[in-house]
């Protein structure tokens, strides 16, 4: 029987060949919000899943390696600071929230940098946010069993 | 359209913000940063607030779009008599809970995440008092439960999850149903912002639908404001709080987001006169129900947090009576119990923290050993009970000529009772804490520190001076144009909409 913790060998390898992907395709749906469907919100789901994936899978202390949860708490709230920050960037020109760093172009990635920014710092909020919830939520599942 | 008068408007909602994430980031790592920033964003916000008192008076609402887009398309924030009204009430008490609490939340582990709840429910508050879009209301009333809920349970024993879980649920049904209420709006006028709202409605007169709509925010609202029939929760949540939170949930929160929601919908959105009379005999059921439940109570806060729902009573039977005179004693009432009722809890909190109690039984005697929170409670008692010269003898009086006036003598009847019976109920108060033979076991207790005196002894100035609002050279630019704007009713849109030109 397998001691170490996490599932079987099956899951593991597979794991090992996703969550990388899944964890890319979070980051391409961040990217790209303001040209295609997704953004922010959408793309910190997918990115904080592949963290869940790999604890589900491996166990959490190997999660943990790659996000701690210290870590993940100061990414949440630079987040929030960040996505406010480009509301207050707005205020040069003349509104809160206003549209300040050039227009977008159709296809174009590195335009439109307030609905970029906007949608990085939602993704980190997100992200971190979703992982925090999912890890306390098995962390005090374990507490109660125990 | 750009310039300080403008651009504060966005602040009330963006600096409390601001700081509560920041707050997040470096609470944990430096120790006095927390009470550093949140003193100097409640004191920033207080002066913002009253300058926001001379900009409104001067020109009509200052409407400010959110991002540059017009309305009705975009955001709009909207800052007219009525919301600068509530912004000072919610400021000035923040300021004055932010001081009490710097020492009576060294009882608690985590300060500085209550420090970032705390701004968020602020946040949440005057997101609500400023917006002139109805999906942003929503927004910010479910930032601001979503804060209460867990500065409820802020100090973990099960009793206080408990009511917390209760607030929450009771909470979420009532977003549900003020979402329901929006959506069933949005579909009918294919818009939500508020002026734009108000003038579709009054347009097509005439549906059902208005009647359904307004039902279901009667219903939402109430319960965030804790009216009669859906008052229940708030015995079991406020008490839960720490002392500072009760202090806002009861002085702030029932009125920010629960009646100060419910004048601006009903009144300025749907101009439903229908809803008045239900207003009047909600209020009059509340205002006594209340203050019977309260008395007795053996819990200090409990006690107080009845009393909550019995004032709200005052404040909506004075609102629902619809004359300038009502809306203008149930605005000034509003403005008293803020004022007294936090107070009230500030002193619950200071007993609490000398002796660790709040059963009514076991103190006695305080007065010899905490004269500065025994006097500043006998203030707000005063004010609670309706004696003069204190503001909340004036505010009542007013609503009971309002009501002899409106031609109503029964309901002004009632408020006479109530009033008699809260007397009652905090000569029980004053008796059994502050009076009487003083306990052994608290013979070596000692008055609490000095920032909380400082704020009980604040909040006890204004509720002694409260009554001079009613001068008109006083209040001409404050509670007497607030008034003004609710009884105005639906002119609100065309006031919007003229100084968006």
């Amino acid at each position: 029987m397998n001691k170490e913790p996490g599932m079987t060998v099956i899951v593991k390898t597979v794991t090992r060949l996703t969550v990388g992907i899944i964890l890319m395709y979070g980051i391409y749906i961040v990217m790209h919000g303001h040209l295609s469907p997704g953004g922010g919100f959408a793309g910190g789901v997918i990115i904080a899943l592949s963290f869940v994936h790999l604890m589900l899978a491996y166990g959490k202390e190997v999660a943990f390696k790659k996000l701690s949860m210290p870590v993940a708490s100061v990414l949440e709230s630079m987040g929030a600071i960040l996505f406010i920050s480009v509301a207050f960037l707005g205020l040069v020109g003349g509104y809160f929230f206003f549209h300040t760093l050039g227009k977008g172009e159709p296809f174009s990635l590195l335009s439109a940098y307030m609905v970029l920014f906007s949608n990085i710092a939602i993704s980190l909020k997100v992200g971190c946010g979703l992982f925090l919830v999912l890890i306390t939520i098995a962390l005090a599942g374990k507490e109660i069993k125990k | 359209m750009s310039g300080i008068n403008y651009t504060m408007i966005p602040l009330f909602v963006a600096l409390p913000l601001t700081v509560s994430f920041l707050i997040m980031l470096l609470g944990n790592r430096v120790r006095w940063i927390s009470d550093m920033l949140c003193t100097v964003v409640a004191l920033a916000l207080c002066l913002l607030s009253f300058y926001a008192v001379g900009v409104a008076s001067g020109s009509g609402p200052l409407v400010y779009r959110m991002g540059g887009w017009l309305p009705p398309a975009g955001i709009c924030l909207v800052l007219d008599s009525l919301s600068v009204f509530m912004l000072v009430i919610v400021n000035v008490i923040t300021l004055i809970v932010t001081i009490y609490a710097i020492n009576y939340m060294e009882q608690y582990t985590a300060k500085s995440k209550f420090y970032a709840l705390f701004l968020l429910m602020l946040a949440g508050m005057n997101g609500v008092i400023v917006t002139g879009d109805m999906f942003n209301l929503f927004v910010f009333l479910e930032i601001g439960s979503i804060a209460s809920y867990g500065l409820v349970a802020f100090g973990t024993e099960e009793e206080e999850l408990e009511a917390s879980f209760k607030y929450m649920i009771m909470g979420s049904i009532a977003g549900l149903f003020i979402l329901l209420g929006i959506g069933l709006l949005y579909s009918y006028t294919s818009t939500l912002n508020m002026a734009d709202m108000a003038l579709v409605v009054s347009e097509k007169s005439g549906s059902k639908l208005i009647g359904f709509v307004s039902v279901l925010f009667l219903v939402g609202f109430g319960l965030k404001g804790a009216l009669f029939p859906f008052h229940w929760w708030l015995p079991d949540a406020h008490p839960s709080a720490p002392a500072p939170i009760s202090a806002m949930l009861s002085g702030l929160l029932i009125k920010a987001l629960g009646v100060y929601a419910l004048i601006r919908v009903f009144f300025s959105v749907l101009g439903a006169t229908a809803f008045l009379p239900v207003a009047m005999v909600l209020g009059t059921m509340s205002m006594v129900i209340g203050v019977f439940l309260a008395v007795g109570q053996w819990d200090f806060k409990r006690l107080l947090a009845y009393h909550s729902i019995s004032q709200v009573g005052y404040i909506m039977l004075g609102i629902g009576l619809g004359t300038p005179l009502g809306i203008l004693g149930g605005l000034f009432h509003l403005f008293n119990h803020s004022m007294f009722k936090s107070l009230l809890f500030l002193n619950s909190g200071a007993v609490d923290y000398a002796t660790g109690s709040r059963n009514l039984k076991e103190l006695g005697g305080l007065r010899e050993r905490m004269p500065v929170s025994a006097s500043t409670s006998m203030v707000a008692s005063m004010s609670i009970a309706g004696l003069p010269p204190f503001n909340g003898f004036w505010s009542k009086l007013i609503i009971i000529i309002a009501c002899v006036d409106a031609g109503h003598p029964v309901y002004a009847a009632w408020a006479v009772v109530a009033s008699i019976m809260t007397l009652a109920s905090f000569m029980k108060v004053q008796k059994y804490v502050f009076f009487g033979e003083l306990k052994e076991k608290f013979n070596a207790i000692k008055e609490v520190p000095f920032a909380m005196q400082f704020s009980m002894v604040f909040l006890a100035a204004i509720c002694f001076l409260g009554g001079l609002l009613l001068v008109p050279a006083v209040s001409g630019d404050f509670l007497q144009s607030a008034a003004d704007t609710v009884a105005n009713g639906t002119e609100y849109a065309k006031m919007v909409f003229q100084s968006l030109q």
